[in-house]
């Protein structure tokens, strides 16, 4: 087994593998709707699947601001890559982070880097209209045994996972908010796809619904409560690197847009394109996003370094601000592309020109989408109602 | 003027739309596993701030607080005491 290169490397051979597999493979992942399957592969090769696992498990021991700025580089270049990559660092975040007290769970992140195993998250349900933390399947223990069937309306690329991570109600009499995640790799489960994935935008995440029916052990279950999982991991996790994701997105339609000015620049020296200055305010918004997210990235890298940071990142400050950082990325990134569009011209909405810029907008859009910004709105306003902001 | 932790009982068994009966749990019982989810905490709040005639300060604002009938009790007498001390 060779050794795990630095982390700083490790962010490094992400970035090229955007530049180089992922991105000239990206048109024709979204034309036919198909998993990215040379940049994965390229991710197991470069063992970055195991990024986010401890070194002494194998992994690269990668921190979230890492992992951060891989997703970033990925999502320049394709932006299915790169939330297929950070779904996939959410669940090992989860892992790592609660479930170290398991055997059965640092076992399973053992050979998860060795195999360099693909994670898929199973939050979504039929009939729970997308509340994460509801479940209407329960894990069903029997002595050691554990059943789990549960009807999911989304899987993201659930097809290609080599294993699930599931939240489900934690006994068959417990109420719908009493969650935990089971963890289940492929052999454990079958899936029954229920539907398409023919979307306008995120094409290649392979994301259409699945029956699942798993059978295992009750070790399979995480230690604690999905509450805890979701509120000091998940949903940070979650919302920072698919922030991360989105603003390397909005990179990487404003690095086209740059090249686009550039060479009209060129072809009339002494005219200034009449893109030049809407150009300008585009770079402040992205930069107004970088910092939204790095900072709410350091804020968390922090939390979880001292004790009382786990307790403060169950609380509804957190949570709001939490919150705060989806619902601006997911409202930015596509302002930023549509603005794009407009500098590019007719250059940007052609579909093959270098400044091509339809598939940037329309991934952009699931933003806003991907949990609706709806319903985190609602949350916010609820919790708004005690939070007092002292 | 009722206990404390009689009027806590109260306000979590109106609010908080446990699954199960507020009378069968006990100080210690765990409130989500009750049924309680996050929404019905906030009106769980809402309603105690409203009978105690308090606010939470935000660093009460967490999961722990609010898990136990218990818990809770122990916040608004921290709260209770403190407003004594001012006065």
């Amino acid at each position: 087994m060779t050794e795990t290169p630095a982390q700083a490397e490790l962010v490094a051979e992400a970035a090229r593998i955007g530049q180089q597999i992922a991105g000239p493979a990206a048109a024709d992942v979204d034309r036919d709707g198909r998993f990215p399957v040379e940049a994965v592969s390229a991710l197991k090769e470069a063992r970055l699947l195991g990024a986010g696992v401890p070194t002494e498990l194998g992994g690269g021991g990668c921190s979230l601001t890492e992992l951060a700025a891989m997703c970033e580089a990925l999502g320049r270049h394709c932006a299915a890559t790169a939330m297929i990559f950070a779904m996939h660092q959410i669940q090992i975040g989860c892992l790592v982070r609660h479930g170290g007290g398991s055997e059965y769970v640092r076992q399973f992140l053992r050979d998860l880097t060795a195999q360099q195993w693909l994670i898929a998250s199973v939050t979504s349900e039929v009939g729970v209209g997308g509340d994460m933390r509801s479940s209407r399947a329960a894990a069903e223990v029997d002595g050691d045994a554990l059943t789990l069937c549960k009807d999911a309306t989304t899987i993201s690329y659930g097809a290609q996972a080599e294993a699930l991570l599931v939240t489900a109600r934690r006994a068959a009499d417990s109420p719908p908010g009493d969650q935990v995640l089971v963890l289940l790799p492929k052999s454990h489960y079958t899936l029954e796809q229920t539907g398409n994935w023919d979307t306008f935008g995120m094409r290649g995440t392979c994301s259409p619904g699945f029956k699942l029916r798993a059978s295992g052990r009750a070790e399979q279950i995480v230690p604690g409560t999905f509450a805890d999982i979701a509120a000091q991991t998940m949903v940070p996790y979650s919302h920072i690197l698919w922030a991360s994701a989105w603003t390397g997105l909005a990179k990487g339609a404003v690095a086209k847009t740059r090249a686009c000015l550039r060479a009209e620049a060129r072809r009339r020296p002494g005219v200034v394109p009449a893109g030049a200055v809407p150009l300008a305010e585009v770079l402040t918004t992205v930069q107004l996003l970088e910092h939204s997210v790095r900072t709410a990235t350091a804020e968390y890298e922090r939390l979880t370094s001292v004790p009382e940071g786990a307790d403060v990142l169950t609380s509804v400050g957190y949570a709001l601000q939490m919150n705060n950082l989806k619902l601006s990325a997911s409202q930015l990134v596509p302002d930023i592309v549509t603005r794009c569009l407009g500098i590019c011209g007719i250059a940007g909405y052609k579909n093959d020109t270098p400044y091509s810029l339809g598939r940037h907008l329309r991934d952009a859009h699931s933003a806003a989408l991907m949990v609706s910004n709806y319903r985190i709105l609602a949350t916010n306003a609820s919790l708004l109602l005690v939070h007092k902001d002292t | 003027m009722r206990e404390v932790g009689e009027e806590v009982r109260t306000v979590v068994g109106e609010y908080g739309r446990l699954s199960v009966d507020v009378s069968t749990l006990s100080e210690g019982s765990s409130l989500y596993e009750a049924g309680m989810t996050s929404h019905a905490s906030v009106n769980v709040m809402l309603g105690l701030e409203n009978a105690f005639d308090i606010e939470f300060p935000d660093r009460m604002l967490r999961r722990n607080v609010f898990e136990t009938l218990g818990a809770m009790q122990a916040a608004i007498e921290e709260l209770m005491s403190v407003e004594l001390t001012a006065a």
